[in-house]
């Protein structure tokens, strides 16, 4: 104990800010504190808010009258409202998959390209057996979406597991396949004959579509994402399988110690947050382009990541999340009409992440009198 | 008089309730080397870290060169000419040793090739003045640990200190190293350097100190001149010569064998051996203490028992049964209860609570889960239940037990462990950091492990605790057992003889 005492001593002494003049005050790093508090993420919004005005400002608009059009543009209208959900959709089912990920410190960054080949493989059912009728071909689609998505993830997970390569440099760089191999059948073999030899597939039938929910662009995608969000909440609150997660999660040498296998927890949670993706991947093939073709997602698997991050991989937290960003993906879109630039809401998202991950370090430094 | 160029008087430094050092006093000469020989925990680092700035003494003074010095920093400590070499390096991994070597220095803004160049030269014809040798321009993650040894010497010797202290410098060397680092000491001495090195190797301090200063439990016991003392009389000073006669009373066993262990060699984490054709048994119903020196096997002796590593030949005879694989959860299973030596880093999630932490050797079972869900509820009681039986003083089930004293922390764990009486409970320092209150608390536990018929194999480095509660000794040397004592033969001196490979009695007079 005196060890640990010792080592905890170290990491309290006070960090020197200035070699120079002593400061009236000084800041301690407080190590005790590992978890961050509940108000980091709504501080670390209002101050990417902050920020973003004085980039409006500086471009001669009111802050105040851009935020209250994005608002309204999202959350104003019915149909700003349906658009707006319907991005929350992938957001929601990616940001599940990276969720479960992150439980277990396994850094997936692949979400984008899980999602796009989930979307390939869906939509090589139209391609191959393009009579089904609507029931079999949904179903086939959502089969082929999920497990070609886990298993872009277990081409993260086993070098992970078997040769000790980083997932985060893999799952980052088969997102640059998948969306090669997108470009590839897009271009080339799935090319629509009667496109005008523009790239993308023939566009879906309605049997190949999912449905939609009384007459909006809100398809049932939704209706997946929430049935997952609770399951995901039972299996982690309730099961052994979220049990061994937690033990992983909060210290993995205790939990080899109590005879859990990480390598294969690692594998399992990889299939998963693969699978999800590629769910998401599916849904909006088959319920948002009705075709595959580029640009399918605009970010979306990278986007989870802060939306995740943001509900500090909290269930109810990632609905509120995804709901919010598809919110700043839309209300980016109608300030186009004020003659401010849809890259907004990126700046916005970008802006979030930084005040989030710094929040994770600056709230365990703590600011004392006297030097 | 003589003026030392270090001198400590009266140091004080406690950590909570522990007292890491007790009064110290310690000087050292220039151009000589100085040994601070004491066990692990015995508060040799700590000394040294208030020496080199890393700690601030609680009470007492130091003197450098005489006048009394305030360190507050390193960077005080480095001013005044103390440097230090961590037994964990601080080295910056992918930059080159030169690099590092100058990382921090302000001479000059503009560092281009010539510079480099004249810094390579001067750092080369430095190392090579001491009789070090490593490739300056390669970086740190691809030379070997002797290599990046020698750069931290180099460092702190770039850096003019003529107080150099090496914390275990020989614990990561290998015996040809070791000579080298040796003959390194010797010509700082004989440029006029002061150099301390602590340890807790007898063999290494008798071949290479002038004078040693050994510490005991936070206290410094005497201070020898190399030559006129030998390693009987400094083993008898590490371990201490008070007769403690406060052994447990207890009726003699003859438990049937439970487990047997014959012939293990095991491979440690870098292909060393760690165990070399170790052997020996534990009967139900006894305690069976292993002592050594930290590193001679100890550590992967539990972890192979308790599943977590696999061996390389021998046989492991278990409750009847014998051992083929290993498998945590066999063994957990087969009723083996591990209380690891760091209860932070592999026995506790410090994040979650009680329950969670409770939960985790039996939470596959019936009585816990059904159908891969858990019985929330059903847990909880258990939990609380096992919290009030064991006395663990926890502000709320669910708070965090990072956030509890250590003691509780081990009596939860403890709880944990035992709640399903074990077969076998194998116990790494289990009282290591505790108060005297915690220390019996957990004693009485074992005592009441082994009362219920259980088999207790006690690793640790405590010898009245070894020779309080065991009823066989064992000492683990160099991945062996070398000798075994009974509790009632067993005494500090022969055991500390052991501790230091020396064999026998008759051995040690020849």
């Amino acid at each position: 104990m005196s060890q640990e005492k010792a080592s905890g001593r170290t990491l309290r002494e006070p960090v020197q800010l200035a070699s120079g003049g002593r400061l009236p005050w000084r800041l301690e790093y407080d190590s005790s504190r590992i978890r961050t508090p509940w108000w980091t993420p709504i501080v670390s919004v209002a101050l990417a808010l902050l920020l973003c005005a004085i980039f409006i400002y500086a471009n001669g608009m009111s802050p105040v009258t851009v935020y209250s059009k994005m608002f309204r543009g999202a959350f104003g209208t019915s149909y700003g409202i349906t658009e707006t959900l319907v991005k929350a959709i992938p957001l929601l089912l990616c940001g599940l998959g990276i969720a479960v990920a992150y439980r277990i410190s396994v850094w997936n960054i692949g979400a984008e390209g899980q999602l796009t080949v989930g979307a390939i493989a869906a939509t090589a059912v139209t391609i191959y057996f393009p009579n089904l009728s609507g029931f079999w071909s949904i179903l086939l689609m959502l089969i082929f979406g999920i497990a070609a998505g886990a298993l872009w993830g277990l081409f993260t997970a086993i070098p992970k597991t078997h040769f000790g390569v980083n997932e985060l440099i893999t799952s980052l760089m088969l997102n640059y396949v998948a969306l090669l191999a997108l470009d590839y059948v897009t271009f080339g073999p799935w090319k629509d004959p009667k496109g005008f030899n523009m790239p993308g597939s023939p566009v879906f039938t309605d049997a190949q579509s999912l449905p939609v929910l009384g007459g909006t662009r809100l398809h049932i995608g939704l209706i997946l994402a929430l049935v997952a969000v609770v399951i995901y909440y039972l299996m982690i609150r309730f099961t052994r399988w979220g049990y061994e997660l937690r033990i992983i999660g909060a210290n993995p040498t205790a939990a080899r110690y109590a005879g859990i296998h990480i390598k294969r927890h690692i594998i399992i949670v990889m299939l998963i947050s693969g699978g999800l993706a590629g769910l998401a991947g599916m849904t909006e093939v088959s319920g948002v382009s009705h075709k595959l073709m580029q640009g399918l997602s605009p970010g979306y698997g990278y986007t989870a990541i802060i939306v995740a991050w943001l509900a500090k991989l909290n269930p109810l937290g990632l609905v509120v999340t995804s709901v919010m960003f598809g919110g700043l993906i839309v209300g980016g879109f109608s300030v186009q009409t004020i003659g401010l630039p849809s890259s907004i809401s990126e700046m916005l998202q970008g802006a979030i992440l930084f005040f989030l991950i710094a929040g994770d370090m600056v709230t365990r430094f703590r600011i004392r009198r006297g030097a | 008089m003589q003026e030392y160029s270090v001198e400590m008087r009266g140091i004080v430094k406690r950590f909570g309730s522990v007292t890491a050092s007790d009064q110290v006093d310690f000087s050292a000469n220039a151009g000589e080397i100085h040994a601070l020989l004491g066990e692990n925990g015995a508060g040799k680092s700590t000394v040294m870290s208030m020496l080199s700035g890393v700690y601030r003494a609680d009470e007492g003074e130091i003197l450098i060169h005489g006048k009394p010095a305030k360190i507050r920093s390193p960077k005080d400590a480095a001013m005044l000419g103390v440097g230090m070499v961590f037994q964990n390096f601080r080295l910056v991994q992918t930059l080159t040793a030169a690099e590092n070597i100058v990382l921090g220095e302000k001479s000059s803004f503009w560092r281009g090739r010539n510079w480099i160049k004249s810094k390579h030269k001067e750092i080369e014809e430095l190392a090579e003045r001491f009789g070090l040798k490593f490739p300056v321009d390669r970086p740190i993650w691809q030379l070997s640990v002797g290599e990046q040894q020698r750069v931290e010497i180099v460092k702190t010797l770039y850096r003019g200190a003529d107080i150099i202290i090496l914390d275990e410098p020989t614990s990561v060397l290998t015996p040809g190293e070791v000579e080298g680092l040796f003959s390194t000491l010797r010509r700082m001495k004989q440029e006029g350097k002061t150099v301390i090195m602590t340890t807790h190797k007898m063999k290494e301090v008798m071949a290479s100190s002038d004078r040693i200063s050994v510490m005991r439990k936070g206290k410094m016991i005497a201070t020898l001149v190399t030559k006129d003392t030998d390693e009987r009389e400094l083993a008898r000073l590490m371990v201490g010569r008070e007769v403690v006669i406060e052994r447990q009373e207890r009726e003699a066993t003859e438990g049937e064998e439970l487990l047997a262990v014959k012939n293990l060699s095991v491979d440690a984490d870098h292909g060393r051996k760690a165990l070399d054709g170790l052997s020996l048994t534990v009967c139900k119903g006894e305690i069976v203490g292993v002592a050594g020196v930290a590193g001679n096997g100890q550590k992967e002796l539990a972890e192979v028992l308790t599943g977590l590593r696999t061996w390389r030949t021998g046989e492991i005879v278990f409750d009847g049964a014998p051992v083929k694989t290993a498998s945590v959860r066999g063994a957990i299973d087969s009723g083996i209860s591990h209380v690891p030596e760091n209860r932070m880093k592999s026995g506790l999630a410090g994040k979650l609570g009680s329950v969670d932490n409770l939960l985790f050797k039996s939470y596959r079972s019936e009585e816990h889960s059904k159908f891969g869900f858990l019985k929330a509820a059903k847990n909880r009681s258990w939990s609380e239940e096992l919290v009030r039986k064991f006395d663990v003083k926890t502000p709320e089930l669910d708070t965090p037990v990072q956030h509890l004293s250590g003691g509780n922390q081990q009596k939860l764990l403890f709880a944990r462990e035992v709640t399903h009486q074990p077969k076998l409970m194998v116990a790494v320092h289990p009282t290591q950091g505790l108060d005297v209150g915690a220390t019996a608390g957990v004693h009485e536990l074992l005592m009441e492990l082994r009362a219920s018929g259980s088999g207790v194999l006690l690793i640790s480095e405590d010898l009245d605790e070894l020779l309080q509660l065991s009823d066989r000794i064992l000492v683990i040397y160099n991945g062996a057992i070398i000798g075994e004592e009974t509790h009632e033969t067993a005494d500090r001196e022969s055991i500390g003889l052991m501790m230091a490979g020396i064999r026998s009695r008759e051995e040690s007079l020849v």
